[in-house]
């Protein structure tokens, strides 16, 4: 079964928490609550976005689910940055979404968890990465555990929750704002804390990267570091695909993931996390005429050099035709 | 469903048995006539009514014996029961998960209001009545895991993870297939596994890890597994080895019928939702030959199961003191006919 369970929601808040973020609370309307999850979780909406000429296109889009709602219960509750270069989701959302609209949501899954055996968390947010990191926060929070939280914007006006979070944490907190100069000095941050701590990061790819190098550099173990790696997929320019077990042919378009085209397609292909990172949309290649371009966090380099499976959710192919053994 | 519950031991005088209904709802673990290991997961969806798999979690007539043997084993041993400090979390989770699944299957025996975070729970065939507040863990008489595991059946591990693997960082098992939770407490899927023979060239444990690192909140799985034991009893434990063990060689061609049994697993997995946690159930069922034997495609199917088993996988179950005894007892309810595919009896 791919996709594992979906809720039937209702958008019943829209709130503009920062010139380019939306925080949705999103209803069941089918009679049971939602169920509790932990933080880091992510969920999979399935929008119905509107086309220019006229028609309806099916976009799947991850979004990590706030601290406010992690006992369940009515709603769950995401923010959405407005990402033009996007391939439309997070635009759809911003300018077409209305209160009231209903959507189909998957039950959380959590590829970010918080390491319950820690002693202490740093956790490092910039930008939109907030939203996980600030539902680790509440959840250590509650839980009385050691933490502190590091938050990275470009301006004052664009850091989503500062405020809250803020006044919730206090000394705990550290905001830094780049206009400003300020910067997250990993290296210092991290030469103070005691064995046993881990660090968590949600960002920016070159955020990421620059942080774990660090962290790296200073000594730390690979078993410490977290980061929550999900890619925004990106297009690229069209192929034909051939699903070689169902006799399909379709194309991949350019603002379409491969996923996506064998799915509009009529093929109940496997998919959990849509971001390169959980594997289950690993799918055998049976012949490539062209280079693939892996974008996903699972294969190893060796694997992706072999060519002989593909992430369908963020990987590509940059030539004539891909056959898919689906 | 109303069960009427069996007065029976599984130990000392073993008057364990099992009625003709739950004969017929005996999970048999071969749907063919040999066998092997594979990665046998899947969905753990409703299966036939009054069957093992008819609910999530399933309460049968050797309920109430099974939790007094239980507590049997628990007074004299309490390292059966443990639970690493960094799992209480996933201990509120799994006594969420059977509370709440034993009160909708079996409302005539078990009743369970929440108001919030005020919960009552109704036990009637035990006779526990206990409102609690759920998270708070001086509201129970027992740490989560343990107060909801000292009343429903099977055994129960909850699984942390972390670094793509899972964790066994606390359990409930007083019924194991000669296993010890105390032994296997702190260990990843791979160190706990790596005593079974066979499996790991095959790479099954990979692939069944790979698969459960994904398990998804409300989509639980299942399989099977079985081994044999002698005489009905529960605790066949590493710790008490010397009690059961030497039963092993008091098999002879007069008593098969009664004392060998064959013992299924009937295992589950679940995602848990507040710690993220797994929690790996061993629903442990027993059927002695004689009862065994009264399903003829079972009869057939075991003996010939049982004579072609390959040598390793019978060494690690500890089959060998009685194998071939069984088999040739077996061999008289075998007339060589063909069996029907699929699990289930004539």
């Amino acid at each position: 079964m791919s996709g594992g369970v979906q809720f039937p929601v209702r958008v019943a808040e829209i709130e503009a928490v920062s010139p380019a973020v939306k925080r949705l609370r999103l209803e069941r309307h089918d009679g049971p609550s939602l169920p509790p999850y932990s933080a880091g979780s992510h969920t999979v909406l399935t929008l119905e976005a509107r086309t220019l000429e006229g028609g309806t296109r099916r976009i799947r889009n991850a979004y990590s689910l706030l601290g406010t709602t992690l006992g369940g219960g009515p709603a769950y509750e995401i923010a959405v940055l407005r990402s033009p270069q996007s391939r439309g989701g997070s635009v759809f959302i911003h300018d077409q979404l209305a209160i009231g609209a209903t959507l189909s949501m998957s039950a959380p899954v959590n590829l970010f968890p918080l390491h319950r055996t820690a002693r202490r968390h740093v956790l490092v947010a910039g930008g939109i990465g907030i939203t996980p990191i600030a539902a680790m926060a509440r959840e250590l929070a509650a839980a009385g555990q050691p933490f502190e939280l590091h938050y990275a914007m470009r301006d004052e006006a664009s850091g989503a929750f500062a405020a809250e979070l803020a006044a919730l944490y206090g000394p705990a907190m550290r905001l830094y704002v780049s206009q400003r100069q300020e910067r997250i000095a990993v290296r210092d941050i991290l030469a103070h804390q005691p064995v046993g701590t881990h660090l968590y990061v949600c960002g920016p790819e070159r955020m990421i990267d620059g942080i774990l190098g660090d962290a790296r550099i200073a000594g730390w173990p690979d078993s410490a570091l977290h980061a929550e790696r999900f890619l925004a997929p990106e297009g690229g320019e069209p192929f034909a695909v051939k699903l070689a077990r169902s006799g399909i042919a379709t194309l991949v378009g350019e603002h379409q993931t491969l996923l996506e085209a064998i799915e509009a397609a009529g093929v109940d292909a496997p998919y959990l996390c849509r971001g390169g990172a959980c594997g289950q949309c690993e799918t055998p290649i049976v012949s490539a005429d062209g280079t693939l371009l892996h974008a996903d966090h699972f294969l190893t380099d060796d694997q992706k050099a072999c060519g002989k499976t593909i992430m369908t959710c963020v990987s590509r192919l940059r030539g004539r035709e891909l056959v898919l053994d689906l | 469903m109303t069960l009427s519950f069996h007065a029976e031991t599984f130990r000392d005088d073993y008057t364990f048995a099992n009625s003709p209904a739950a004969i017929r709802a005996f999970p048999f673990p071969f749907d063919r006539d040999a066998y092997m290991y594979t990665v046998n997961i899947e969905q753990h969806v409703p299966g036939p009514v009054q069957s093992a798999t008819e609910f999530p979690i399933h309460i049968d007539e050797h309920y109430v014996a099974e939790m007094r043997d239980r507590a049997i084993t628990l007074a004299e041993d309490p390292l059966r029961c443990q639970s690493l400090p960094h799992m209480m979390t996933a201990e509120w989770d799994l006594l969420e998960l059977l509370m709440t699944s034993m009160a909708t299957h079996y409302p005539a025996h078990f009743t369970l209001s929440r108001d919030g975070d005020r919960w009552h729970w109704i036990n009637r065939p035990m006779d526990v009545d206990q409102t609690f507040t759920f998270g708070d863990v001086s509201t129970l008489p027992q740490g989560p895991m343990e107060y909801v595991t000292r009343q429903c059946q099977g055994d129960f591990c909850l699984l942390d993870q972390r670094e793509d693997n899972l964790w066994m960082d606390a359990g409930m098992v007083t019924s194991q297939a000669d296993w010890s939770l105390d032994f296997d407490l702190g260990m990843n899927f791979m160190e706990w596994h790596a005593p079974v023979p066979l499996a790991h060239d095959l790479g099954v444990f990979e692939r069944a890890l790979k698969f459960l690192l994904n398990l998804q909140h409300g989509c639980p799985v299942r399989r099977l597994n079985w081994t044999m034991t002698i005489n009905p009893r529960l605790d066949t434990s590493p710790e008490n080895y010397h009690r059961w063990g030497i039963d092993k060689a008091s098999v002879t061609p007069e008593n098969v019928g009664d004392k060998v049994h064959l013992r299924v697993e009937l295992q589950a997995l679940w995602r848990l939702p507040r710690s993220n946690a797994i929690v790996f159930s061993i629903r442990g069922y027993l059927i002695k030959m004689d009862e065994l034997v009264t399903q003829k495609k079972w009869a057939r199917r075991f003996h010939r199961v049982l004579a072609s088993l390959p040598q390793p996988i019978a060494d690690y179950k500890g089959l060998g003191r009685f194998r071939d005894t069984t088999v040739a007892w077996l061999s008289r309810h075998d007339d060589g006919l063909p069996t029907s595919p699929g699990f289930a009896p004539d």
